[in-house]
């Protein structure tokens, strides 16, 4: 187990520093950064002055191995945009979408796990169906046209919810539910298919046989074993709702950390792009590193992989 | 504890351990805000839809920063945006010594937000620091004409330029304001960012960088202004990304002012009551950039019966028309009509595919020609450009990237053709535009040397008679060469309340301060 974890370690350090080279040279194929930070009126020489007041002008490995040892000793540097630290930044906009990450999830597997349980217990039937219909539904709608549609209905017609803005707990019901929604299927489906199994195994007709309640045998038979690929699915589901929700985030005027490096993209702000995308690698790296910890804690045999 | 016990406590404390830690950091995220109404709370409630860079003007190249900059500062003149007309604004005179030189009386008793008393060590203290190179400011092109600033005593101050300057008089009315000396050497960009200080008409209370700031009338803001004294109590601005969603805000009440709608969702707004809808011109012009210099390699572009073809084979009216729309024009000058020096005396290219074929086929392209075009914006007015080219043979290949990339290509001689737009900074005078792609310099695709003279003429001196000639003789040539096809202005649709009695100028800054309730 110990020799698991130190590879599972090194993997996800050499994951996120090439994430974070990767990122950096991505971003400067994508245009000069000076010549975005002056504006359309700068002269060459403008954007040569801004180019050495700013680093730009030197080398891009130097300036990326200058960003990589202040980020090493926690030193996100300065947002060349906001002209303040990356990391004031950071600590702003994160709450939001951890906020909304943490919600959406907690919507999701809410709906999805009682609806998944529900379609394996009556497969096929009308229940299982009508959960099939809601998943692909909730498949395929687009997330931006979900959200201007619970707007328009939540906001201006029956005025019951702000549209925008991330002030109070109400600002957050819809932009969760939209985000939720679009996660909902995987799980539900999952929940289903699993319990499936799990329902026609020996050890739960076994348990049937010796005369526990159905409901016993459901929740503390089956579901747990079958919700355990659950587990794996929620961690890469819950990196893709604090990474994935750029869309949700600008539809909603959230500002969260998904929005602020969307933004940073466009305005070549480095600093920020780098230190909230190499966060979010941390994310999703700690995320399947926790998940693979779990299954390998309640599976011995995935140990050995 | 058995196994399995175990592994039960441990799901139970991850699941409490995640809902935690996702109240304790959602919490900071819940600060209460005040419920704002608009006219009934004296409030404006605004929002636009990029986030604003630090506010610290100097630091900040964004249209809404020049919005947020005459709020919060002042210069030492003030341009009329209706007339032209140049006022004293914290100088309460100012005289043209000579064409270098410039000579402020200031006003007695102006304060700053923060108490700080205005006088000349201010306006000396704020050239200097525009003069002191790598600060990282990136208000380079408006402040790079001056040479220095000295107070002659506590209210007289002289600015001094390098050379002959005709803009000089315009960037001192809207890009130069003034700073407290003090308080910005001990703050900076960063604390001004965070905190602005300035004499304007509204001080500001709060800013969340991005999100929103709060705006509250200056009580103390001083009399003779030619912006007056605010007539609404506070302004609230938010940064909404999403169009649609400022819509809905708009129409529920909850703003009372958007601009930059798109032109069919005005369409629909303007039919709603409640709402007051209107489209404003702007400086912002479209054009289609030919390398009639060959700098990116032969090209067909360099005959200029092909630079002719195309100017002939676009509907430029059509396209304006049915999909610009609002208060946008044809133009067929390479300036913004009603720019000082802008003439459209000057060949004009009309519709006409038979011509445009009939010049392809002279040029040696009977069959047209496939070509690269490079753009960065506005692909639904790129589009019918393409379309009508492919009526005469001409076949392109888009190279559609971001505004620095592409610009970046121009410069490095990688672009026959582009499909751009030039705001001139609202700046109203040819100065602004023309000699950027003409005067020689890294954007000039003709390098034509008569164009290149005449412009450096009209730059070189302040005599207004002068300088419209060389600027026709550069226009008349630019036109007759088809260096450029000018296509057509911007417009700016505004979306407000019914209760807000504002209007907008065309030089697309709005200005609150002159903003009241009906």
């Amino acid at each position: 187990m110990l020799l698991y974890t130190a590879k599972r370690i090194l993997l996800a350090i050499l994951v996120s520093l090439t994430v974070s080279a990767l990122v950096f040279s991505l971003l400067y194929l994508s245009g000069d950064p000076a010549t975005a930070l002056a504006g359309e009126r700068a002269s060459q020489a403008d954007i040569m002055a801004i180019k050495a007041a700013y680093g730009f002008d030197q080398p891009v490995y130097i300036q990326y191995f200058k960003w990589l040892a202040g980020a090493l000793q926690g030193e996100f540097g300065e947002s060349v945009y906001f002209r303040m630290p990356v990391i004031d930044l950071i600590v702003d906009r994160l709450p939001v979408t951890m906020m909304l990450g943490v919600s959406a999830m907690i919507f999701a597997l809410a709906l999805s796990i009682p609806l998944g349980v529900l379609a394996a217990m009556y497969p096929n039937s009308l229940i299982d169906r009508a959960a099939l219909l809601l998943a692909v539904v909730g498949q395929a709608l687009p997330s931006f046209w979900f959200a201007l549609m619970l707007i328009v209905l939540f906001a201006y017609w029956v005025p019951i919810l702000p549209a925008s803005g991330s002030d109070s707990w109400q600002h957050f019901v819809l932009p969760t539910i939209v985000l939720g929604y679009y996660a909902t299927p995987a799980f539900m489906r999952l929940t289903r298919t699993g319990l499936l199994d799990v329902l026609s195994s020996d050890y739960v007709r076994t348990a049937r046989a010796k005369g526990l309640s159905p409901a016993k045998v459901l929740f503390k038979h089956a579901l747990r074993n079958a919700i355990i690929p659950v587990v794996s699915l929620a961690a890469v589901q819950f990196g893709f709702m604090l990474t994935g929700s750029i869309i949700i985030e600008t539809v909603f005027a959230l500002h969260g950390a998904g929005f602020l490096a969307w933004e940073s993209i466009s305005r070549s702000d480095f600093p920020t792009v780098q230190a909230v995308l190499l966060l979010f690698s941390w994310f999703y790296i700690i995320l399947t590193f926790l998940a693979d910890l779990l299954n390998a804690w309640l599976n011995p045999r995935i140990r050995v992989a | 504890m058995t196994k399995r016990t175990t592994r039960r406590v441990a799901l139970k404390g991850l699941a409490i351990a995640a809902t935690l830690g996702a109240t304790v950091l959602g919490a900071t995220a819940w600060t209460a805000s005040p419920a704002l109404a608009g006219k009934a709370d004296d409030t404006l409630n605004i929002a636009w839809d990029r986030e604003l860079p630090n506010i610290d003007f100097y630091f900040n190249n964004s249209r809404e920063g020049i919005v947020v900059n005459r709020l919060i500062w002042d210069t030492l003149i003030y341009r009329d945006p209706n007339t032209g007309e140049f006022k004293g604004l914290l100088a309460e005179s100012f005289e043209i010594v000579d064409d270098t030189t410039f000579e402020f009386k200031l006003r007695q008793g102006v304060t700053f937000h923060n108490g700080e008393a205005f006088n000349a060590e201010d306006v000396v203290a704020t050239i200097d620091f525009l003069l002191t190179p790598d600060t990282g400011k990136l208000a380079q092109q408006t402040v790079g004409w001056i040479k220095g600033a000295e107070a002659l005593d506590d209210y007289t101050v002289r600015i001094y330029a390098k050379e002959p300057t005709p803009l000089a008089t315009l960037y001192l009315a809207g890009d130069i304001p003034m700073y407290p000396a003090d308080h910005y050497a001990e703050v900076g960009p960063g604390g001004m960012g965070e905190a602005p200080v300035g004499t304007g008409p509204y001080k500001v209370t709060k800013v969340v960088p991005g999100k929103e700031i709060m705006f509250e009338a200056n009580a103390d803001y001083f009399e003779g202004s030619p912006k007056g004294r605010p007539a609404i109590g506070k302004i609230h601005q938010r940064t909404i990304p999403d169009v649609n969603t400022q819509i809905v805000e708009l129409t529920s009440g909850k703003l009372d002012w958007i601009w930059k709608v798109p032109a069919d969702q005005a369409e629909k707004l303007a039919t709603l009551p409640s709402l007051n809808v209107v489209s404003a011109g702007t400086m912002r012009v479209g054009y289609l950039q030919f390398d009639a210099a060959g700098r990116s390699g032969d090209n067909p572009f360099q005959d200029a019966r092909v630079r002719k073809a195309v100017s002939h084979a676009i509907d430029r009216k059509a396209i304006v028309d049915n999909i610009v729309r609002g208060a946008s024009q044809v133009i067929h000058s390479a300036c913004y009509p009603e720019q000082f020096g802008c003439t459209s005396d000057v060949t004009q290219y009309e519709y006409d595919v038979e011509k445009a074929k009939a010049l392809l086929a002279e040029a040696g392209y009977p069959d047209g020609f496939r070509t690269e075009i490079y753009a960065y914006r506005n692909r639904e007015y790129l589009e019918p450009m393409l379309g009508f080219l492919q009526q005469v043979g001409i076949n392109t290949d888009l190279r559609y990237g971001k505004y620095a990339a592409t610009r970046d290509s121009i410069r490095s001689n990688n672009v026959p053709f582009a499909f751009m737009t030039w705001g001139s900074g609202s700046v109203p005078d040819v100065d602004a535009i023309t000699p950027v792609f003409f005067g020689g310099g890294p954007d000039d695709l003709a390098q034509d040397e008569e164009v290149q003279a005449a412009l450096a003429k009209g730059g070189s001196t302040v005599d207004p008679a002068v300088r419209q000639e060389a600027y026709d003789t550069a226009l008349k040539k630019i036109a007759a060469e088809a260096y450029w096809l000018p296509l057509w202005t911007y417009n700016t649709n505004y979306a407000m309340s019914q209760d807000l009695d504002w209007t907008p100028t065309a030089d697309e800054i709005p200005r609150f301060f002159f903003a009241k309730w009906k």
